[in-house]
């Protein structure tokens, strides 16, 4: 899959990404480390969440922006460089937020919500087919099924880590400071270092 | 220097220690939490301390301050509220070691009961406030504060919200300054609120706010922290706080004056910039309070004609009023796709307030709320709750229902409210009621920590915010000694027991209170029994539906209609056996 890699280290203009899923899934891990890997390459950034009622099984959401000089937190309707969708239905509430000419990334896996269980509520199908034709020609759509990929490494909470490692293929930061970064983050549990750089490098290979 | 990304609420208590900070004190409450839990996380050398609630902590903050050492007071907007009575009167005693409170606001209501501004709070009091626009502001403007605190003999407000707290983006740090403690002195004129002294003392308070006024114009290294940035002159802004990120993300082209000290204003300073340029617009969160004290000035603006006053901005609210050609165009507008479910917060696996909400669900009784997890207690399945206002109200509540009803309401009438929410002000109202002969029933839900905000240590769990040990109030002696005449404990699991009690005691005359007691599902005491879960044996179930009712995030219909575990969410807490009427549930399976 090829493209037009954003210049992120010579960018004056900002980049935005915008991580989406579902509580538990690791969006704000996934963001801290984007912040490290841009403050690695001389960036400005921000990196947003929302705490509180935002508990385990509600939507949410992380907000990065790296550039020069980096101002609103925020990420509104078509700001968004690249939008990295943990789980489909996130992908239909969220992308609004993609600007024309973006590349999304979703994770195939679905984690129903409660009221989809319930019975009260369908969840709808083909999500990633009915995004690809309507975004024809104005937006990048990829599907990866991270989960799967984590779980073969060993834990399916690094489906983050699979989803950062798909994202890395689009920028020209070079891969020792995502590999770097990756390391620090995981710093204080050194026996899941291996298996998260493992799951970059699985991320990478699965959009290449 | 090191540079290390922060959040905006660490960056305050990276603040704190750089200013020396001999005393901090705090009630959680979001967004402002985590900026307590991290000074004690993180900074040994700090007093902290989980206050019952924020007027308590603002006193020892005062307190330790007159004392002679720098302190610190953090809470949530509503939280001011609760502190106000202290704060009105520090203004006038002053201060001699810096004290800094901290105050976070949270517009478009994330996770509170309103979106009060308090900005006039600082107004009231005759108070400065500062407000940071991100991280690096947030460190810097809290030693700064301690600066102007001494300096001006007055206690300093800085105004956060949601977003500047829970952001986080490059702290340059400073080198820390010394912990020092001045030698008391004993001044009853200045700390003796007395009538006599507080009519001096005003005049003082007076002084020194026109004082800080003209210095906020004219010195804005050292005072007003205020930025101005002159670009067209077509369009000028007067903004602060996340509002400028919006401002400078829509609006690359206009004149901006930044204010960093956003009471008292600056108003020479205001009136320069609004000379520069043709047409000025204020762009503040929440209320007019800039665009009505500029209006009174005497200077022509807009603000809240064009911009919402609920709610928070964004750079699309910005550029949709002042710049709608730079909108930028969407890949997908999202017509034609098919809308999302969504997903709504519900009680976790094994959330011990579940099963207590379903006895009240099944009571049909009326239902006074509290602030907590537990509100969600007032959403399907179990629908229970009938009021929910602020801190404490419940007992308050259950007891005005009580003396309107000449007492009948009492019958079909209970107060629930959590462990730290109890101690924070359930308590004061649990004494009216016994005094004033009340006969509520009162339901603790007794979860062991303060949940909502991310689980604190309160003082009935046992720790401290450094999770030492530490004495644990008696909910059932405290209850006791103000003189309730009937103190039930039940586990909330058990949901027949417990809609049992509730029955009982709501015939009985005279305060009641029954302590729904399990620890939190998410803390160590509360997690279940590792590698077991909750088991269906398929042959008993009869698919009759109550265990799905129970909306359990680890318990789902299968295509067959009988419960699905999901062996990883499960708690093993047991509910959904007690509700299972045929006992095709067990609790016990290995993973």
């Amino acid at each position: 899959m090829s493209g037009q890699a954003l210049k992120t280290s010579t960018s004056s203009k900002c980049i935005s990404v915008v991580l989406s899923g579902v509580g538990g899934q690791g969006t704000l891990v996934a963001g801290k480390l984007l912040g490290k890997v841009a403050m690695k390459t001389g960036l400005d950034v921000k990196v947003s969440e929302v705490h509180g009622m935002s508990q385990r099984g509600g939507s949410v959401i992380t907000y990065v922006r790296m550039g020069c000089k980096v101002y609103s937190p925020i990420i509104d309707e078509g700001m968004a460089d690249f939008c990295l969708f943990f789980e489909p239905l996130e992908a239909i509430r969220w992308v609004s937020l993609l600007k024309k000419g973006g590349t999304m990334i979703i994770n195939s896996a679905p984690v129903k919500p409660l009221p989809v269980l319930l019975g009260n509520e369908k969840y709808p199908d083909r999500i990633s087919e009915r995004i690809k034709e309507a975004g024809e020609g104005n937006a990048r759509v990829i599907e990866i099924d991270a989960k799967q990929t984590a779980v073969s490494f060993g834990s399916a909470k690094a489906a983050n880590i699979v989803m950062i490692g798909a994202l890395s293929i689009f920028t020209d930061i070079p891969e020792s400071v995502w590999k770097e970064s990756i390391e620090e983050s995981f710093s204080e549990k050194p026996h899941l270092i291996s298996m998260n750089l493992d799951a970059f490098q699985a991320g990478r290979d699965l959009v290449r | 220097m090191k540079r290390e990304i922060m959040q905006g609420n660490a960056a305050i208590a990276r603040g704190a220690w750089e200013a020396g900070v001999k005393v901090a004190a705090a009630y959680p409450g979001t967004p402002s939490s985590e900026i307590l839990q991290d000074v004690a996380d993180t900074y040994p050398e700090i007093y902290a301390e989980w206050s019952p609630n924020e007027m308590v902590a603002m006193q020892v903050a005062s307190g330790a301050s007159i004392a002679g050492a720098r302190s610190m007071v953090s809470m949530k907007h509503v939280g001011m509220n609760v502190a106000a009575d202290a704060f009105m009167t520090l203004s006038y005693t002053g201060i001699k070691g810096g004290m800094v409170i901290i105050v976070a606001d949270d517009p478009n209501v994330h996770s509170s009961q309103n979106e009060q501004d308090s900005r006039h709070y600082a107004r009231a009091a005759k108070i400065p406030m500062l407000e940071p626009s991100d991280a690096q502001e947030c460190k810097d403007f809290v030693v700064k504060a301690f600066e102007l605190s001494e300096k001006y003999d007055t206690p300093v407000l800085i105004r956060l919200q949601t977003r500047v707290s829970h952001s986080r983006s490059i702290v340059e740090f400073g080198e820390p300054n010394e912990i020092e403690v001045k030698d008391y002195s004993k001044d009853v004129s200045k700390y003796v609120m007395m009538p006599a002294m507080a009519v001096k003392r005003h005049k003082i308070v007076e002084k020194r706010m026109e004082e800080i006024m003209a210095d906020s114009s004219e010195q804005t290294e050292a005072v007003g922290m205020h930025e101005e940035h002159i670009g067209s002159s077509e369009l000028g802004i007067i903004t602060s706080g996340a509002a400028y990120q919006y401002v400078k993300e829509a609006l690359p082209e206009a004149s901006v004056l930044k204010l960093g000290m956003i009471w008292p204003l600056p108003e020479k300073r205001i009136r320069s910039f609004a000379k520069k340029v043709k047409r000025l617009v204020i762009v503040e969160e929440l209320d007019p309070f800039f665009e009505k004290e500029i209006l009174a000035m005497g200077i022509p603006c807009e603000g809240k004609s064009l911009l919402p006053i609920t709610g928070e901005y964004s750079t699309s609210v910005l550029r949709k009023t002042l710049n709608p050609t730079s909108t930028p165009e969407q890949a997908i507008s999202g017509s034609g796709l098919p809308v999302a479910p969504g997903r709504p917060p519900v009680m976790c696996a094994g959330c011990p307030h579940k099963g207590l909400f379903m006895a009240l669900s099944r009571l049909k009784v009326q239902v006074m709320g509290d602030i907590g997890c537990y509100t969600l207690g007032a959403l399907p399945p179990t629908s229970a709750m009938d009021t929910c206002v602020c801190m404490g109200a419940s007992v308050g509540m259950a007891h005005g229902f009580d003396k309107a009803s000449d007492a009948r309401d009492s019958r079909k009438t209970v107060a629930v409210i959590g462990d730290s929410t109890f101690l924070h002000s359930g308590v004061t109202n649990l004494i009216n009621a016994v005094y004033n002969q009340s006969s509520v029933t009162v339901i603790i839900l007794d979860n062991s920590i303060t949940g909502m905000t991310g689980h604190q240590q309160n003082a009935s769990t046992g720790m401290d915010i450094r999770l030492s040990p530490a004495p644990a109030i008696s909910l059932e002696l405290l209850c006791e000694s103000i003189g309730v005449r009937s103190i039930q404990v039940v586990d909330p699991v058990d949901t027949d027991l417990c809609r049992k009690k509730v029955k009982e005691e709501l015939e009985k005359p005279g305060v009641s209170v029954i302590i729904a007691r399990r620890p939190c599902a998410l803390i160590p005491t509360g997690k279940g029994p590792k590698g077991k879960y909750a088991r269906v044996d398929k042959d008993i179930c009869t698919a009759c539906g109550q265990c799905i009712r129970i909306m359990c995030p680890a318990l789902t219909a299968g295509p067959d209609n009988k419960p699905v575990i999901d062996r990883e969410t499960c708690n093993c807490c047991g509910l959904c056996v007690n509700v299972c009427p045929v006992g095709a549930l067990s609790v016990g399976g290995d993973l």
